[in-house]
């Protein structure tokens, strides 16, 4: 199965996680809410599949490149 | 007391009644909508105050007669007539607005990409489009505008989606119609994610809005943060003198922010100083908007060419942007030029949530607050041409 890693587009501090991990997706849902430059973000997910990892949780802060989570579709 | 009271609905007009019902609507958009509200509410409710007879908040006094409504060349003697004249008139207001945006403004995101000062630039062809859409509906229709050459500036400016500088350039050429663009401009400002996103859908194809920039700006140093507003300023006002006022003041306010060693300054420029300069802006503007100042065709016509003025701002971005794509190698988001209007932020998150609906990848919100960062000196500059042309 092919894997894509959702990586963290800008710094900033996770305010919710709306998945976990096994959970089915569709490409265009909501994994996350990242808060940066007073906006609040939402993290899309770039393929329909299966999160097999999710690398963040409500509260942290995260840095560019990090990663959010991964898809294996 | 009871006769005053009374006296005060006997000399209701219709004039008055239609100014608070638009305070009441000012106000409705400010606080349930959340439109703008730290002007809205305070623009709105000044409305609503100067509207109601007698109350004398902006009298003038005009050789010897004493007008209720602000009069342009008469001596000020009400409590709000006086800050208007003082604050506004003299223009400090807007002024010290801009060292307040200045304290905020983080110009990393054009450092990182110098490219997008183009893109800021280009949105402000939208502004003499405008102009000259105004200088031809008032040479058409003389008789039922009075649109000559100053008014034109004023309305142009308002597609650059600047507050402060429309106020500013307004106030040096066109002062009666100062109620009217500010209105215009602020409203259209939290208008933009309804007047933005059919305009860029109309001058890009799906897959141009998809295209994928890394998300990732280079990091840029403290030497170069702190060595631009002090380098831009010299450029800027070397080359449009009369933009000195409004550059001069924001990139101060930046170098304030930047230097490291003034963030008591900075931090007093950014929220007190600017909260205090807001409130008396926005209740000034509000306080201007009388029946007699106010209803005419005139505010119409600004109304109208205004969204013409913000929605063609969009459009020069955007082309620009599809422009730029045709020499470069590494292909932008097109959409990116739309953020080229300086509504700070609104227009850059417009361009991020339509990026990431035409492909989930996308993070383009960076990408486009160097566009528009450059707006904001792109808008303050345009009107220092304006100033030098007609001023």
């Amino acid at each position: 199965m092919a894997q894509e890693i959702v990586e963290v587009p800008i710094t900033g501090k996770i305010i919710s996680v709306e998945v976990k991990g096994g959970d089915a997706v569709k490409e265009g849902d909501t994994l996350c809410i990242l808060e940066s430059m007073k906006m609040e973000n939402p993290i899309l997910a770039p393929v329909a599949g299966t999160i097999s990892d999710i690398k963040v949780s409500k509260g942290d802060v995260v840095e560019t490149g990090g990663v959010i989570a991964v898809i294996e579709y | 007391m009871l006769e005053s009271f009374e006296l005060g609905f006997l000399n209701l007009t219709w004039g008055s009644v239609v100014m608070l019902v638009i305070g009441g609507v000012l106000l409705y958009l400010g606080i349930a909508k959340k439109m703008e509200p730290l002007l809205l509410v305070p623009i709105g409710f000044g409305v609503v105050l100067v509207n109601l007879p007698l109350g004398g908040l902006m009298e003038t006094i005009v050789q010897g007669e004493v007008y209720e409504a602000y009069m342009l060349g008469g001596e000020p003697a009400g409590v709000i007539s006086r800050i208007f004249r003082y604050g506004l008139a003299w223009e400090i207001i807007p002024v010290f607005i801009f060292l307040g945006l200045g304290a905020m403004t983080d110009f990393g995101p054009l450092i990182a990409n110098p490219k997008t000062l183009i893109l800021g630039a280009g949105a402000q062809f939208g502004v003499y489009f405008a102009f000259f859409a105004a200088l031809l509906i008032g040479a058409a229709l003389p008789n039922v505008v009075h649109i000559g050459i100053e008014e034109a500036c004023s309305i142009g400016i308002i597609g650059g989606a600047d507050g402060p500088t429309t106020i500013y350039l307004t106030n040096r050429l066109a002062p009666h119609f100062i109620g009217a663009t500010a209105v215009a401009a602020y409203t259209y400002m939290a208008l933009v994610p309804i007047i933005q996103p059919p305009v860029i859908k109309l001058l890009t194809s799906k897959k141009e809005r998809e295209i994928y920039m890394k998300p990732q700006l280079r990091p840029v140093s403290r030497t170069e943060k702190l060595l631009f507003p002090i380098i831009g300023a010299i450029i800027i006002i070397l080359l449009v003198p009369k933009s000195a006022p409004l550059i001069g003041m924001f990139m101060f306010g930046n170098l304030l922010k930047e230097s490291g060693v003034t963030d008591r300054l900075a931090d007093t420029a950014a929220n007190a100083f600017m909260n205090i300069l807001t409130i008396l802006l926005g209740i000034c503007v509000g306080c201007f908007m009388s029946a007699d100042t106010f209803l005419k065709v005139d505010s119409l016509i600004v109304f109208g060419l205004g969204v013409i003025a913000f929605a063609s701002s969009t459009a020069f971005g955007v082309s620009l942007a599809k422009f730029m794509n045709l020499f470069t190698k590494e292909k932008i988001n097109p959409m990116i030029g739309a953020a080229g209007v300086s509504a700070v932020p609104m227009a850059a998150r417009v361009v991020q949530k339509m990026g990431q609906q035409a492909n989930p990848r996308n993070f383009l919100l960076m990408h486009a607050m160097g566009p528009n960062i450059a707006g904001v000196i792109g808008t303050a500059t345009a009107a220092g041409i304006f100033l030098g042309m007609v001023g």
